[in-house]
């Protein structure tokens, strides 16, 4: 690996080095890396691009890594990861794509993941994505995640991505059983002329099901986020979706948080809110010493901490 | 030493410019000196002239002989002007850790973010890593902006109303903060109170209404007389 790569690897999955445990590198599309273990397998697909990542059922405290990186500018990489989570399952998933391009042209990664969540398993999923470069080509990320998860099944999915992805449309679908929990917080920033939009729609089709979806996002200089949501109780359940942004310089950001109660049973809450940073906090950090910019920094590494 | 020359601050109002601060003169290096009077008199815009939050339409203030009329807030707090809330603010994400660090200009370690907290009543390893936000009471954010004054120890702090929004038992724990502060401060207090106990404090007591200072004094000078009846209705404002 090159430094660029190491440099990716870092920002994307906090790793240094080849990570223990199972984990597959992607790299500009083919595959740069792979190891099984006892518990966990992962196969290529034979009709698509993509893996199957198979977690046996009672696997326990596992880790599996999935870097993408993409280091070749005109690059569009199109790829399909299935996860099978066996039953009473607990593991955690670290995937990521970092792009850097160089050159004048495109660079693309647009990953379509399904999750099947087996009864009563506990998966932990976070998701990184980064951007760099000194080229001009876009660097794009258009990623798909499907979620099915069974009769007491619990995923938490962690997103982000902070720096450097010129256009993103980021869409979530969820279908849960009973006693199924989804609990998703995402975190992004734009700057520049960026886009960003992430789109959500989550079924509680299971009795005692539950999802809390909370987005939290800063929007500099001219870039624009929207954000949608859409939570349908089909059962007797509990669902909350809340988006809170600050926006800045020339920026937008519209929330369209949407709540359906099909169920007279189900409890649905929607909240959005969206501003500049207030000016007290800004005058409580500058009372500290700090100049107006470092304090705007502070806030908005706290923010999407 | 802070020192105001003929200090006067306007503000736009619905009939045009109202002048809320009046020609004040004040002189302050006493170890604990306490504002006080009806609300709406003034104190408060005082206390943000001083910090640099508004800017004086008239007249000088000076600290340690320097002028810093012009003086932006980031400006004098980098002097040594400390300024605590009366109604502190919350953070998304913020620490009480980040903030006692941010407050001490220097990332500190949790044991000594720790002392701070402790000075001020808090169990540290319960707060440390609290978020500042809506999480926390009244109180407990009092007392936090009380342990970022504590961790800058500026030659100047003041604290704007810090009985302001806190129940009873806190308050009981404030009088016994401030009262441990008077014996370790290093620089000077400025606090803005309508309390007998924290005035008692107090080496000098100003009184601000109308935008002037009408009395000026020891406590022993000034304090007689203020908490009667008469006086009260004119220190809580009903008159």
């Amino acid at each position: 690996m090159d430094g660029i790569q190491k440099n990716l690897l870092k920002e994307i999955a906090g790793l240094e080095e080849i990570p223990e445990g199972a984990y597959n590198i992607r790299e500009n599309g083919k595959s740069a890396g792979r190891r099984t273990t006892a518990n966990i397998d992962i196969v290529t697909k034979t009709d698509k691009p993509g893996i199957d990542i198979l977690i046996k059922p009672g696997t326990k405290n596992e880790r599996v890594d999935l870097p993408v990186l993409l280091t070749e500018t005109g690059l569009s990489d199109l790829v399909y990861n299935d996860f099978y989570i066996g039953e009473d399952a607990d593991v955690l998933i670290v995937a990521g794509c970092g792009i850097h391009n160089a050159g004048g042209l495109k660079s693309e990664h647009d990953g379509i993941h399904a999750f099947h969540i087996g009864k009563n398993a506990r998966l932990k999923y976070v998701e990184k994505h980064y951007g760099e470069g000194e080229g001009t080509g876009e660097r794009i990320m258009n990623p798909t995640t499907v979620v099915e998860i069974d009769e007491g099944g619990y995923m938490e999915m962690e997103t982000a991505q902070i720096r450097g992805v010129d256009s993103t449309y980021r869409t979530t679908r969820a279908k849960l059983a009973d006693r199924a929990t989804l609990i998703v917080h995402e975190k992004i920033m734009t700057h520049g002329k960026q886009t960003a939009t992430t789109d959500f729609e989550v079924d509680l089709n299971g009795k005692d099901s539950g999802a809390h979806v909370v987005s939290r996002s800063v929007a500099k200089d001219e870039s624009h986020q929207l954000f949608l949501s859409n939570i349908n109780g089909n059962n007797a359940c509990n669902g909350h979706t809340e988006c809170d942004a600050i926006v800045m310089d020339d920026a937008s950001v519209s929330a369209v948080p949407k709540i359906n109660a099909n169920n007279v049973d189900a409890a649905l809450i929607h909240e959005a809110a969206i501003g500049k940073i207030a000016g007290e906090l800004l005058i409580k950090l500058m009372t500290l010493g700090l100049s107006e910019k470092e304090a705007e920094e502070q806030i908005v590494n706290g923010f999407l901490r | 030493m802070l020192e105001l020359r003929d200090v006067s601050f306007r503000a736009d109002s619905e009939n045009g410019q109202k002048e809320i601060i009046s020609h004040v003169n004040l002189k302050i290096d006493e170890r604990f000196v306490a504002f006080t009077g009806p609300n709406g008199g003034g104190k408060s815009t005082l206390a943000r002239l001083i910090a640099g939050i508004y800017l004086p339409s008239e007249g000088k203030i000076l600290l340690d002989g320097q002028d810093i009329t012009d003086k932006s807030i980031t400006e004098r707090a980098r002097l040594g002007i400390s300024y605590a809330f009366q109604q502190p603010v919350r953070f998304k994400g913020l620490t009480v850790h980040d903030l006692i660090s941010l407050a001490k200009g220097k990332t500190l370690t949790p044991a000594e973010a720790c002392t701070y907290l402790s000075e001020v009543g808090l169990c540290a390893r319960d707060y440390i890593n609290r978020e500042v936000n809506a999480s926390l009471s009244g109180g407990e954010l009092k007392r936090i902006e009380i342990a970022m004054a504590l961790a800058r120890s500026t030659a100047l702090t003041v604290f704007d109303e810090p009985e302001a929004g806190i129940d009873l038992w806190s308050f009981g724990n404030l009088i016994t903060v401030f009262e441990k502060m008077y014996r370790k401060i290093n620089g000077s207090i400025l606090i803005i109170s309508h309390q007998e106990r924290i005035l008692n404090i107090a080496d000098r007591v100003i009184v601000i209404a109308d935008g002037k200072v009408t009395r000026d004094g020891t406590k022993e000078e000034v304090l007689p007389g203020l908490f009667t009846a008469k006086t009260c209705s004119v220190l809580s404002g009903d008159r």
